[in-house]
């Protein structure tokens, strides 16, 4: 068996303050799968860039990535200025939709009728049109911060809700009968159990909620406002200042990455059971 | 692995041969007259009494009688194995012991209380075919489990966990996640966990059932030599026979569907128990008794 021959090195390792034998080969690996990921972003960047040469494509049609570049490091100050309130706003939409949705979920979990009653309720929002809605919420919430991030939060709120009602539940049927017999209390199952064991898909939820936010303020900003990037996005769109609209892209899905990479780090962090396994036994 | 070398693991006998309890449901309880010196876990009232205990469940087409008529009783510190056709209600029976089910007909009483107050007491474990392990705890967290969900301080907690990881072998794994450990070691950390809230009354529900034979064998002189320490009772759920008479004081046959008692074997061999008893003669009759009520308990 794998898993026993592993039992050896690790406690011969444990004085040197090794985690664990198979979380060292994990580390190992990693730096490969950053390099291949970077080398894929490379070659496409390199394609466009000769497309664009070889093919004399004009500027209004489609910028070469360098003339991107040179546009986003003029244009910094700018960007930099709009990018801290979609930041805000997608921070903000981000910790409300998920949480509210985590919330939900565990209300799920203990009490159906609530499923029953609210779920076809969260449906129906979902399936409004964020274009429609968002005028809206302008109306409703003002000006500020507040009808973006409202945007932001719906935009995350639905596939978290749909994850965490899936991982409060996916326990394994003989742990909840053990904590039975172990006279353990609703908030006890919940609190050892039911939650950690659903972070892998709380982790799931937050790598889509982590890009969608981001655009979620962007569409808000998009439809009304007068800073954020997206009001820069309409802005150089109207000016026909292609180059920026581009540089302004850029910056958005950049944030966007940021945000999904960084969700990435917090699962490496608090899920390390994952990563440290490998295939279970 | 800290392997124990066979047969040095179950420690010296306080009393010469450990007598079976008559068998049936009229068996003596304390005390039982044969003048031999019991375990002090002996004293006190039974570990488990079923008394005429029915059970159903709802199937496809009706209601599906599971248990009929049963009724045993497992003495204090007493090993007492079920056996039967699959389906015969073996796990019905632990789970009515531990409270997690209520018995439709007949009473079933836990150290002389109703079995969830016992449960709730913290006076019987139970451990599953499945060690139900928690993957993000190490081996000691998930030995304490039992004792954070009792509120117990933090300190009585890591002591009694590593007690318990030292009973059954595995000092020196305490920070181990279960995915580092093989299935064996993982059982055992799952008895170390049953053993923490130091219960009266131990229930397995085919707790080797998925490790190697080898491995079986040697955790089952394992659980032997820690059930001599502890003194608790233990009702043993197993599909082996062979497994049933090399652990038991008592072997209870039951029928197929709906469950009831067919026989009750008494196993006098001596005990501390070998592996080399495994292979005696006198195991094998034994074994071809319990073969044969099983047979025709099977139909």
């Amino acid at each position: 068996m794998k898993a026993h021959a592993l039992a050896r090195p690790l406690r011969a390792r444990r004085p040197a303050g090794e985690p664990g034998a198979a979380g060292s080969t994990a580390g190992r690996r990693w730096p490969l799968r950053w390099l291949l990921g970077m080398l894929g972003l490379a070659l496409v960047l390199a394609l466009w860039e000769g497309a664009v040469a070889v093919l004399r494509v004009p500027l209004y049609v489609l910028p070469a990535p360098s003339v991107i570049a040179a546009q986003v490091v003029r244009d910094w100050p700018l960007l930099a200025r709009h990018a801290r309130p979609t930041l805000i706003e997608a921070f903000g939409g981000f910790a409300l939709g998920n949480g509210v949705a985590i919330v939900l979920a565990a209300l799920f979990v203990h009490w159906p009728a609530v499923q029953r009653s609210v779920f076809p309720i969260a449906i129906a929002l979902r399936t409004v049109p964020l274009v429609a809605i968002t005028p809206l919420l302008l109306v409703w919430l003002g000006n500020g911060y507040a009808p973006k991030i409202a945007i932001a939060a719906l935009i995350s709120f639905f596939p978290t809700l749909v994850n965490m009602t899936r991982g409060f539940s996916a326990v394994d049927p003989q742990t909840l009968e053990l904590l039975h017999t172990l006279s353990a209390s609703r908030w006890q199952v919940f609190t050892k159990v039911r939650w950690p064991s659903s972070l892998p898909y709380l982790f799931a939820a937050l790598k889509i909620a982590a890009t969608s936010c981001v655009l979620g303020a962007v569409i808000a900003e998009w439809i009304g406002s007068d800073r954020g990037l997206g009001y820069l996005v309409i802005a150089a769109t109207f000016e026909l200042r292609v180059a920026r609209l581009w540089a302004t892209i850029a910056v958005t899905s950049g944030i966007a990455l940021g945000a999904f990479l960084l969700v990435v780090a917090a699962e490496r962090v608090c899920v390390p059971w994952r990563s440290e396994t490998g295939p279970a036994s | 692995m800290a392997t124990p070398s066979p047969g040095a693991d179950e420690g010296v006998p306080s009393g010469g041969v450990r007598s079976p309890l008559a068998a049936g449901e009229e068996a003596p309880l304390a005390g039982h007259g044969c003048g031999e010196p019991a375990r002090e876990a002996t004293a006190g009232p039974p570990a488990v009494v079923f008394d005429s205990c029915g059970m159903a469940f709802d199937g496809p087409s009706g209601p599906v009688e599971a248990l009929r008529e049963v009724s045993l009783t497992v003495g204090a510190g007493e090993f007492v194995s079920l056996i039967g056709p699959s389906g015969c209600g073996k796990s019905t029976l632990l789970r009515l012991a531990a409270g997690l089910l209520a018995p439709a007909r007949g009473t079933v009483a836990v150290l002389g209380q109703p079995p969830a107050a016992a449960r709730r007491a913290r006076r019987l474990s139970m451990v599953f075919q499945d060690p139900a392990l928690l993957p993000w705890r190490t081996a000691q967290a998930n030995v304490e489990l039992p004792l954070e969900l009792a509120g117990r301080p933090a300190r009585e907690r890591r002591r009694a966990a590593a007690a318990a990881l030292d009973l059954v072998g595995l000092a020196g794994f305490e920070d181990a996640r279960p995915a580092q450990l093989s299935g064996g070691m993982r059982q055992r950390v799952a008895i170390a966990r049953a053993l923490t809230l130091e219960p009266a009354l131990l229930l397995m529900d085919e707790p080797f059932a998925a490790v190697d034979e080898l491995t079986r064998e040697r955790l089952n002189l394992e659980l032997l030599r820690i059930w001599r320490r502890t003194g608790a009772a233990v009702l043993f759920v197993t599909h082996s026979i062979e497994e049933a008479v090399f652990l038991s004081d008592r072997v209870v046959v039951l029928t197929a569907r709906p469950g009831s008692v067919a026989a009750v074997v008494p196993i006098d061999l001596p005990r501390p128990r070998t592996p080399e008893q495994r292979r005696s003669e006198a195991a094998f009759r034994l074994a071809a008794r319990v073969r044969l009520a099983l047979e025709e308990a099977s139909g």
